[in-house]
């Protein structure tokens, strides 16, 4: 009796012993998951067309989603408002300082998809469907007459959409 | 004053440092503040009524001195259509030492603060690993940590300077910039349990604000001094700041270093963020752009005095600023009176830590003329600060992002202090 009660304490005192020496040198308590598991959490879409979800969507369908959604900061057109973001138009060859827009500067079409998803709009980011994020995708680069109206975009030919200001960037990340 | 008694070391003033360090000539004492106070400040030595009685007890939070309250950040008017987006900033000119204080860190967002509920937040590594894993808070609060003190600098900061004529104090030109101990886990001991494969190049960093904004950081920065912080300063991290955790990038632009971080993809290219493309890029003259600059510049500001201050009478001020360089450390700070002309170097007060703030001081006597203060730093690697003027000759004005050039403050005969350009 005695001896069973010194060995469990000895037990003990060597399992809680272990448990210290673990937590200072070897802690994972990582919890393993699925890609599956994280398909509504991981809203990352790449230029290599990566993370898009299912859906499509035409200019046409995404004027009036724009319309609601957007074109109060943004302008019916693109063209912005007070202290709010111009999307269309401007040219980085021109005279002066540049406009700046998704038209002339932004070099892959998947950022349009993959901000808007999360970003947009500002005062209720993340409310749009998938199906309406397709659309309006394809309604700011039809008014930056990147696309025509009719042109489906969707989760295999959106990243491939080639930008006007595609080859203005260079890549400093080598520098560090 | 005479340069009998202050041994001059450039133009127009300036007073060898070895004063400041003990070394003065002629057996002198540096009277400072005397000097310029004078005698007959009107000192009263009465015993205050604050000795006569005794005050509040101890407290469960600390609060600072209602004589104090002129140390705020700056933000500018909030825009309706863009909500809780904006900027506020530190208040340089009334800080001293190098750390800055938790409630005046500066502050950058890009859809307001979440309050996060630490219980409900996941931090995720997914994408090209082994195991995608999820760590709960709890669970990384007992990994081993590191503590470094470094300082975080928007890119932006000191952007103004580009647009020309401006007028502003050390804070509405400068305040983007802070610098705290910063306690956490080390990036690589989470992607290391998760098992990064061999073609994963680049870690997609998201946070969980509105915007859930994201940035790309390289494998190569991710696994060398990169961490997930939790502590400021000895405190959880502050909501504004990313409670319950941030990504922290040393000496790295500080856009980088995601706040509220809760997903780190691993990619074999960057995910090329709207922050990493439309915004936190560089036109250059030719209308080619920089993407992915990283490191933040070698530079330095005198912020006392600085603009918007008023020196209220003749004599020697002391002279003082910061200096930081996304390089290393800071070896050297020089300071010139004279618009450049003549340069002295400033001593260096307390620690010269890697990528953190570094203080200088330099004693200079105003004789009521005009003058032309500057501070020029020099890091670890022998990168020495720019003038404004080799800056825009060799990135142009078409950017605002990446402007570590030096700061010249103007003083004209009434002492009033302002920015101006060489």
């Amino acid at each position: 009796m005695y001896k069973t009660f010194l060995l469990s304490a000895v037990l003990f005192s060597i399992s809680t012993y272990t448990a210290v020496i673990n937590s200072q040198e070897g802690v994972r308590l990582g919890i393993p998951v699925s890609e599956e598991d994280l398909s509504q959490f991981d809203l990352i879409a790449g230029p290599d067309g990566s993370g898009f979800p299912p859906g499509s969507g035409t200019a046409r369908q995404g004027k009036e989603v724009f319309d609601v959604n957007c074109a109060v900061c943004h302008g019916a057109n693109g063209e912005g408002t007070s202290g709010n973001t111009i999307i269309v138009g401007g040219d980085m060859q021109s005279e002066g300082p540049p406009l700046r827009t998704v038209g002339s500067y932004w070099p892959h079409a998947s950022t349009l998809f993959d901000f808007i998803r999360r970003a947009m709009p500002a005062i209720a980011p993340k409310s749009l469907t998938n199906e309406q994020v397709y659309q309006v995708t394809a309604y700011v680069l039809y008014m930056n007459n990147i696309i025509t109206e009719d042109v489906e975009l969707n989760a295999t030919n959106l990243a491939g959409i080639e930008m006007p200001n595609a080859d203005g960037f260079i890549d400093r990340s080598d520098i560090q | 004053m005479s340069d009998k008694v202050f041994e001059k070391v450039a133009a127009n003033g300036l007073i060898s440092r070895r004063h400041l360090l003990g070394l003065g000539v002629s057996g002198t004492g540096l009277a400072l503040s005397g000097a310029a106070l004078g005698a007959d400040s009107g000192i009263n030595f009465q015993i205050p009524s604050w000795s006569r009685q005794p005050g509040p007890g101890a407290s469960a939070y600390g609060a600072r001195s209602s004589y104090a309250e002129n140390l705020e950040r700056l933000s500018g008017a909030p825009n309706p259509t863009y909500p809780g987006g904006g900027a506020s900033r530190s208040p340089l000119q009334h800080l001293q030492g190098t750390i800055t204080p938790n409630s005046l860190h500066f502050e950058r967002h890009h859809a307001g603060i979440p309050n996060i509920d630490p219980s409900q937040h996941n931090l995720v590594i997914n994408g090209l690993v082994r195991q995608p894993l999820v760590f709960r808070y709890e669970d990384l609060l007992k990994y081993q940590m590191v503590s470094h003190i470094h300082f975080l600098e928007c890119s932006g900061n000191s952007g103004a300077l580009m647009r020309g004529e401006v007028g502003g104090s050390a804070q509405s030109l400068h305040g983007l910039v802070s610098c705290a101990e910063w306690t956490g886990i080390p990036l690589s001991t989470l992607l290391d349990e998760a098992g990064v494969l061999p073609e994963a190049k680049w870690v997609a960093a998201v946070g969980a604000d509105a915007a859930s904004m994201g940035r790309s950081v390289p494998i190569s920065k991710a696994l060398d001094d990169v961490m997930v912080a939790l502590y400021q300063n000895g405190e959880a991290v502050r909501p504004e700041q990313g409670y319950p955790m941030r990504l922290f990038c040393p000496g790295w632009e500080g856009n980088i270093s995601v706040k509220w971080l809760t997903q780190l993809k691993l990619t074999a290219e960057p995910t090329q963020f709207r922050d990493e493309t439309s915004k936190y890029t560089d036109t250059m003259p030719d209308r080619s752009s920089y993407q992915f600059t990283f490191p933040m510049g070698t530079k330095s500001l005198i912020t006392s005095p600085s603009g918007e201050m008023t020196l209220n009478q003749r004599g020697i001020y002391q002279v003082t600023g910061i200096a930081w360089s996304g390089g290393g450390s800071i070896r050297r700070v020089e300071v010139s009176a004279d618009g450049g002309q003549t340069w002295a170097e400033a001593a260096i007060q307390g620690h010269q830590l890697d990528r953190a703030l570094t203080r200088f001081t330099i004693p200079w006597e105003w004789n009521g003329g005009r003058a032309i203060l500057q501070s020029r730093a020099t890091d670890s690697q022998g990168n020495v600060q720019p003038t404004r003027e080799a800056l825009i000759a060799q990135k142009g004005t078409l950017s605002f992002y990446h402007t570590p050039c030096i700061q010249s403050w103007g003083v004209n005969t009434q002492g009033e202090v302002t920015n101006v350009y060489v």
